[in-house]
């Protein structure tokens, strides 16, 4: 996994609230058996009509916005627990999701995939909407180190929450595999005094 | 201070408890499909550190399969690896497997309980959301993304932060022509779809005490879609008596010690939950879905919301937009253009016997293509024993063979853009069933009667017969 440190992006603002993951990555391009390739299909109902021409009304396609950073509305990730909607959305070359709440799977997901789910106020969140809709070249700062999210050249700024252990993970790049592995002697004397009916 | 039912599950699982308040929890069953577990595969490959408890694993191939014709090789190429490459890494990593053409295959959360894998007190884990399904039998049951797909085939353990615990208690008598499935769509559309996030959810009171277990199911199932981990519900005679004799149950000697055991998953009277919730099972209607999440539900004789007393106007007009609905309207009347009956919410037996049961000696509308697709083989083969095969035949219901289908309409069954589909499947998102389909989530009866009539009406107006619950 990548390290994650401090990102400086302009931001890609998804108004939509209870964005599902099957908007993210409809099931149908499900079918691949590799974690590559899924950034192609990325919002793909909200991006291209039937015929696959380009919807013009779709942020993700508008020549305003562009950027490493998804500002997105409440509840972002509910629905299936595909983690094909994080790899997605890092094949596209998102690197944090900000948002006032997310589904529990997703951010778990995410954060297995070095996508950092930056999770801000409601208030917050509607003023960095608003910044974003005056001036779209707008530049945010994700600084994970120091749990903050602000805009840049400004004193706009809040901090945000990670568990510790998370934010270990991504600042060094680990994922919990390597951490579990380590832990393999406790769980054999785990299960050693473990029953089950 | 008692524990709750989620505590006791929860903490007879916990290997050790981690800086920053996570916890290792031992998983005791992990059943896997062909969908989301590739790559965890691939992962265990490429670590080189093998499976670590090849016994606790259970697959079977749903998500991707054909309904028709499954003994012909899967026409579509991208399907028909998929499915390969999950037989080919059970044979590599010896896994059980009841894929296709199995006489046990069929949707993972259905086949889990009807082989006795699933039992109380359990941890049990799945690359879906759905696999809160199994919570119906006092398990701690929930879904996973791949990344911890590989976690549980490397180590048998996730490194999780404990959810907060909910209560949700339903007392009172279901209505005729209410079923669990009404239930849970008027739960989600009171909370909401995020109103559960953080949280696993016990059901309790009488109205969920008097459920059978493939009700209970469905109630545990939905958890998900109000953003929960997970649902569960306290084991009891119910329980008992339908895990008993079947594969995976424990025998003789061992089914008296579980029984002991599993007598104490309850919650203490005295425990305390982070939140509670209370509905009365006789306020509850039919209900149907008009929007596209599933907490947009109203009751059958309800008008959906008007952008005034909704609380995301815009929200609201999007998903409005969507359906070619209108605020403010009722649903009633509506003509549809297809019926669903099948997914891991509502495809078991009890769910075709409601169905068939009405639909016996009638016919479907002309305007309707009606699909029901049972859950399992087992499913299947009770619904042909029993005759309702034949029935619903004759009523002009076409049966296929299982799968998830047109839940997610990963393989061919796909509802047509634009097009309408009553379904007892588990989510209205947009282009869910395909793209551009409409779809409204209603239980088996209502989507039998609608499916007669060819138009949305309250099932509760042709009760002229008996419903057996």
């Amino acid at each position: 996994m990548e390290k994650f440190e401090v990102l400086k992006s302009t931001v890609v603002p998804l108004t939509v609230q209870d964005v599902d993951t099957d908007q993210i990555i409809p099931a149908r391009f499900l079918k691949a058996t590799t974690r590559a390739g899924f950034g192609e299909n990325l919002f793909r109902d909200w991006r291209y009509d039937q015929n696959g021409n380009p919807k013009a009304d779709s942020v993700l396609n508008s020549n305003s916005y562009a950027g490493s950073i998804l500002l997105a509305g409440e509840n972002f990730g509910c629905g299936s627990s595909r983690e094909h909607a994080a790899w997605a959305l890092v094949d596209f070359g998102f690197k944090a999701v900000i948002s006032s709440y997310f589904a529990d799977i997703f951010k778990g997901n995410a954060l297995n995939n070095g996508l950092l789910p930056v999770q801000v106020s409601p208030d917050f969140l509607e003023k960095l909407f608003e910044q974003v809709k005056f001036d779209s070249k707008t530049e945010f700062i994700v600084d994970l180190k120091n749990q903050f999210v602000s805009i840049s050249g400004t004193t706009i700024s809040e901090f945000f929450d990670i568990n510790p252990y998370k934010k270990m993970c991504l600042l060094n790049g680990y994922d919990d595999i390597d951490f579990l592995l380590s832990k393999k002697a406790e769980i054999e004397a785990f299960e050693k005094q473990h029953i089950e009916f | 201070m008692g524990k709750t039912l989620f505590e006791k599950v929860w903490n007879r699982h916990v290997v050790s408890e981690v800086d920053g308040d996570q916890e290792i929890l031992y998983i005791d069953r992990h059943f896997i499909h062909e969908v989301t577990s590739p790559q965890a595969f691939d992962g265990i490959r490429n670590r080189g550190v093998g499976l670590f408890r090849k016994e606790r694993i259970v697959a079977t191939a749903d998500h991707n399969v054909p309904t028709k014709d499954q003994h012909l090789p899967i026409k579509d190429f991208l399907s028909k690896h998929q499915v390969d490459t999950l037989t080919k890494n059970c044979e590599e990593f010896d896994i059980e497997l009841y894929g296709l053409g199995h006489p046990f295959q069929g949707i993972v959360h259905v086949i889990g309980p009807e082989l006795g894998v699933t039992k109380p007190g359990m941890t049990i884990v799945c690359g879906d959301s759905h696999t809160s399904t199994h919570g119906a039998f006092g398990t701690i049951a929930f879904g996973i993304g791949t990344s911890q797909v590989e976690q549980v085939m490397a180590t048998q353990c996730l490194l999780l932060q404990r959810p907060k615990t909910m209560r949700i208690t339903i007392d009172g008598e279901l209505q005729g022509g209410v079923f669990s499935k009404d239930l849970i769509l008027f739960i989600i559309s009171k909370l909401g779809t995020a109103g559960g996030t953080g949280h696993f959810v016990e059901y309790a009171g009488s109205a969920i005490q008097s459920l059978s277990m493939e009700a209970r199911m469905t109630i545990c199932n939905m958890s998900i879609e109000m953003g929960a981990r997970g649902g569960m519900i306290a084991p009891d005679e119910t329980t008992y008596e339908y895990i008993k004799g079947r594969d995976h149950a424990p025998k003789d000697d061992e089914w008296d010690k579980a029984i002991h055991f599993w007598r104490m998953l309850y919650s203490d009277e005295d425990a305390v939950f982070d939140a509670e919730y209370h509905f009365n099972a006789a306020d509850i209607e039919p209900m149907i879905t008009y929007g596209t999440n599933p907490g947009m539900g109203i009751g059958i004789t309800q008008n959906i919301p008007t952008k005034e007393n909704y609380e995301n106007s815009a929200s609201l007009e999007k998903s409005l937009k969507y359906m070619g609905l209108d605020e403010g309207e009722t649903l009633l009347g509506k003509p549809i253009d297809n019926v669903f009956i099948g997914s891991c919410t509502n495809s078991r037996i009890e769910d075709l016997r409601i169905v068939a049961e009405f639909v016996k000696g009638k016919q479907k509308a002309a305007n309707v293509m009606a699909i029901i697709v049972p859950g399992s083989k087992q499913v299947e083969a009770q619904a042909r024993a029993e005759g309702i095969h034949d029935i619903l035949e004759a009523a002009g219901f076409e049966l296929r063979s299982p799968g998830c289908s047109a839940c997610l309409g990963m393989n061919d069954d796909k509802i047509p853009k634009g097009e309408y589909c009553v379904s007892t499947s588990n989510r209205n998102f947009e282009g869910r069933q395909g793209p551009g389909a409409r779809t409204m989530l209603v239980s088996p009866l209502s989507a039998a009667v609608i499916a007669v009539e060819g138009k949305i009406v309250d099932a509760r107006n042709y009760l002229g017969y008996e419903v057996s619950a």
